[in-house]
């Protein structure tokens, strides 16, 4: 999987628009844009370039910037904290807070609990996150000024000011997430609690909260694990956004800065990372499931 | 837009009533299709709706907040916001429409000649598994970010990016469909395949194609928000949600209506079409419904 997804990548990427011309600008000559071209090798036949790319990719090298003639790789690099920061954070929380709503609304199914989870979900899924954002900072950073409106601290900086400035993000980052993830639980504790084994546990007197989590939620693990695992792609479109928001200057802030400069080497290098990344956490998971699932071997 | 297509169906068919029952309980997916409604009709009518040119630059009356004549307040240029938030309407409405049509036809396409396939579903799924582990806005950024700005495009990259899951989704329903004893008895009788798959079984994936498009409407607007917001999407010169959004990021301290109008406009659409589609499901999968 992780060799086709590469294919696919290279292959997108190796058939651009004209990032020569781009760099030129409106009043370049058609021989700048060519003198541009041979200086990047961009004239040379598609297999060179192919070959060149997964070459320098083996090499953990993902090319040279166009704008600012920094490797890729040193690039990335110095963005990956905060974003690592960004989204773990927001995927520890997410998943302490929409699990157990999940649960609670499947043990409550049609009570008001059950209902307000279901309307936050649907909601979590319809306000784009820069809107959420931008009313958490109104509210909470310029109303009230309680955290700062923007801006990231790094962890070294001490560890109260480097909270002080996920909390928003995270939030913003994390309401969709919970969403789906609550609202998967639900749905699953619901067909895993009408099993019989649950009624046995229940009538051999356990107690309800030892039934719904050792017995139930245990059960539901794998497609929460699943749907977690997918999820990350939200988390991940998602910290390109936030950290736009927040001013915060990691990987999906260098990511937009590229596409406004039809940086396609660091564009590239991004969506590689963010696609691994993206891969190897569902293949975590995918290991995952022998813990919960003792039934399943690979 | 699902329930006009049945409206004219006027038929006392099982899934019409069940469609209307399900409406019955769910006053929620009423309000959604109402609100989609009003949506479309402001798309259509927004010429006559009190809007003026959504591009006149007036510098003199730079971010006036809100007021009697300007609604929603102007930009930086002086650019009436309601006029452009309203007009933003279309391009939402349009993005969001063809993406969902799009994809669910060519996801449509692809899933039934697959599912039936064998050898080719071996080449197609790899390549639907490669498309789906770029997390669907990355690789739309990705492909605007090759191609110039422009709606059309916008429209092809979110589709390119949806299609893979709606394969999926078509794919398993043949996978199952094909065991069923009525297409078993149809290739007894010397039924032709293309006769198969399109009398047998694509009747049988319209309800839950339609549920999935839906939400692909959901998403693909919420996607072109993101992918104008970004600088990746929506040329500047065209008013959508997400350009004006865009253009209030560095002001919104000032001149936070900028954001938070065309913002409303867009999560209400999108909310109304969750509501609208988590009805649909109820209506048309029961099994599921229960679940969910």
């Amino acid at each position: 999987m992780t060799v086709v997804a590469f294919f696919v990548f290279s292959l997108l990427y190796l058939t651009p628009g004209d990032p020569a011309a781009v760099i030129a600008g409106d009043a370049a000559t058609t021989d700048d844009i060519r003198r541009i071209r041979a200086n990047l090798g961009l004239d040379e036949p598609f297999l060179v370039r192919f070959g060149g790319w997964v070459w320098g990719l083996l090499h953990g090298d993902l090319g040279t910037s166009i704008f600012t003639n920094l490797p890729v790789t040193r690039l990335i690099g110095q963005r990956v904290e905060p974003t690592v920061a960004l989204t773990l954070c927001t995927l520890l929380v997410a998943v302490a807070v929409a699990v157990p709503l999940g649960v609670i609304a499947a043990a409550r199914v049609g009570t008001w609990i059950d209902r307000f989870v279901m309307a936050f979900s649907v909601l979590g899924f319809s306000v784009p996150v820069f809107v959420l954002a931008y009313i958490l900072i109104l509210t909470f950073s310029i109303e009230l000024d309680w955290l700062p409106v923007q801006g990231y601290h790094n962890l070294s900086e001490g560890l109260w000011e480097w909270l002080r400035h996920l909390i928003l993000p995270s939030i913003a980052l994390g309401t969709v997430y919970i969403a789906l993830i609550a609202r998967i639980t639900r749905a699953t504790m619901l067909d895993v609690l009408s099993q019989d084994y649950v009624r046995t546990a229940q009538a051999k007197g356990l107690a309800p909260a030892a039934v719904l989590v050792g017995h139930a939620l245990k059960n539901a693990a794998v497609p929460i694990m699943t749907i977690i695992g997918i999820g990350i792609a939200l988390l991940i479109s998602g910290a390109i956004v936030t950290e736009t928001v927040f001013a915060i200057p990691g990987i999906g802030r260098l990511t937009v800065d590229a596409i406004l400069r039809r940086d396609y080497p660091i564009i590239q290098g991004v969506i590689l990372i963010f696609s691994a990344a993206y891969v190897l956490i569902n293949l975590a998971v995918d290991l995952s499931y022998m813990f919960f699932d003792p039934r399943i071997r690979y | 837009m699902a329930e006009l297509a049945l409206g004219t169906a006027r038929s006392a068919s099982p899934t019409w009533r069940r469609f209307k029952d399900a409406l019955r309980r769910h006053p929620t997916a009423i309000a959604g299709a109402v609100v989609l409604i009003l949506m479309g009709l402001i798309a259509i009518f927004a010429p006559w709706l009190g809007t003026v040119d959504p591009q006149a630059v007036e510098p003199v009356k730079r971010l006036k907040p809100p007021s009697a004549q300007y609604w929603f307040g102007s930009d930086m240029l002086g650019r009436d916001v309601y006029s452009r938030v309203i007009y933003g309407t279309r391009v939402s409405l349009v993005v969001g429409l063809a993406v969902a049509a799009l994809s669910t036809f060519l996801g449509l396409a692809i899933g039934l000649i697959t599912g039936y396939l064998r050898w080719l579903d071996a080449i197609v799924m790899r390549i639907m598994d490669g498309l789906m582990s770029i997390p669907p806005v990355l690789l739309a950024i990705a492909l605007m970010a090759l191609t110039k700005a422009s709606i059309e495009n916008v429209i092809v990259a979110i589709t390119l990016a949806e299609v893979p899951r709606v394969v999926r989704l078509v794919r398993s329903l043949v996978l199952s469909l094909r065991e069923e004893p009525y297409v078993e008895a149809a290739i007894a009788a010397g039924t032709t395949l293309p006769r198969i798959l399109v009398r047998h079984i694509l009747p049988n994936t319209v309800a839950p194609l339609l549920v999935q498009a839906t939400f692909v409407c959901a998403s693909a607007m919420i996607t072109e928000a993101i992918l104008s917001f970004i600088g990746a999407g929506t040329p500047p010169n065209i008013p959508s949600w997400g350009n004006i959004m865009a253009e209030a990021r560095s002001l919104f301290q000032i001149a936070g209506y900028l954001i938070f109008l065309p913002g409303i406009f867009l999560s209400l659409t999108v909310l109304a079409i969750n509501l609208l589609g988590d009805g649909l499901r109820d209506a048309l999968d029961p099994r599921l419904a229960r679940r969910m």
